[in-house]
């Protein structure tokens, strides 16, 4: 821990803790560099996400035409009667479940159980790619068979064409991207790589990959559900 | 090492915040599932949605336990979206008022409203090309 451990914190936390690590000359924030760099990262990839969902709402609301209902176009049937959002509903469980072996993951990693990290990570790396795997399936459905585009559908507004995979693609990317990295920092975990750098970097990989699931959290509700 | 470094809390409020996550995705679903409409959907989904997102970065993200100062600065800057949202909201109108008084469109044709959306989605067909 001696290579990464930080500065003493001041002995005051809350505000008083707030004046002591900015009034200082010395350094601001009492984490590992890495930690402080990923949570500027993910507070520039809030602005872009912000930026998007922005965008749809201004479109959506300048739409002169009526918004295709979600609902219905997101149905899937099992044989039966299509189940309303049903193929989203799953996929936001799948990534909810995900961000719980991810946040059992880093607390294995502080305990160093290497084992279990390892299986963890490559867990959430797995449950990340079955959700990749079914957005494929969603938006195939949707081009296919619906013949939805990103400049008109046969629905009604033609934004949310655009809207649709713009975002939905910004946000598979990412966990395409957070299970590429995730798969990496697990085979370090396995190898042995932070026995001696500490086990932070866990941590620091499940900031990202929740911060996936927040954003998502935030387009079910703004574009699945209202 | 002190809690600020290496964020280790019992696994016990992993699993609540887990299971609680579930729930109140759960009731995200059956708000759509339910068809609750208007007003009480918007309310209903924002809520659910704001506690969730404040479960994910208070706990799992580990931000109650941080200090003050890194706090300040992830939750600070983006307060400042807040603002653009607001303005794009009446930019928005705005600019749907105008199209609607001056471009000839239904102002009744009403888009956020999913009854009018059920009722427009085969008539609307013929519109779209």
């Amino acid at each position: 821990m001696s290579e990464t451990a930080v500065n003493e914190a001041g002995p005051h936390s809350g505000v008083s803790g707030l004046v002591d690590d900015w009034a200082a000359d010395k350094q601001t924030y009492h984490v590992p560099w890495g930690k402080a760099m990923m949570w500027i990262f993910l507070v520039s990839d809030t602005f872009i996400f912000t930026c998007f969902l922005t965008g749809y709402l201004n479109v959506r609301l300048t739409t002169t035409q009526p918004w295709p209902p979600q609902s219905e176009i997101f149905a899937l049937s099992f044989g039966g009667d299509p189940i309303p959002l049903i193929l989203i509903a799953i996929m936001t469980f799948i990534l909810i479940t995900s961000s719980g072996t991810m946040a059992l993951a880093v607390n294995m990693g502080y305990r160093k159980d290497k084992k279990k990290t390892f299986w963890f990570i490559v867990a959430t790396a797995a449950l990340g790619a079955s959700f990749v795997g079914m957005q494929a399936f969603e938006w195939t459905k949707l081009i296919v068979d619906e013949g939805v585009r990103p400049w008109g559908n046969p629905f009604g507004a033609p934004q949310f064409g655009s809207v649709f995979f713009m975002i939905t693609g910004f946000h598979g990317l990412h966990v395409s991207a957070g299970v590429i990295y995730l798969l990496w920092v697990a085979f370090r975990v396995k190898r042995g790589y932070y026995d001696d750098k500490g086990y932070e970097i866990v941590e620091i990989a499940g900031l990202y990959w929740h911060f996936v699931d927040l954003v998502w959290v935030f387009i079910f509700a703004f574009f699945y559900l209202l | 090492m002190s809690a600020e470094a290496g964020q280790q809390h019992p696994l016990g409020i992993y699993y609540k915040i887990w299971t609680l996550l579930f729930f109140l995705s759960a009731c995200s679903y059956a708000v759509d599932y339910f068809e609750v409409q208007g007003a009480m959907r918007w309310t209903l989904v924002l809520l659910f949605m704001a506690l969730k997102a404040g479960f994910i970065v208070s706990i799992f993200m580990h931000a109650v336990w941080e200090r003050m100062a890194l706090v300040f600065t992830i939750l600070g800057p983006p307060m400042v979206l807040l603002l653009l949202i607001a303005f794009m909201t009446i930019e928005g109108n705005y600019t749907s008022g105008t199209r609607y008084s001056y471009m000839g469109h239904d102002p009744n044709a009403e888009a956020l409203s999913p009854d009018d959306l059920h009722g427009e989605e085969h008539g609307g067909v013929e519109e779209e090309h």
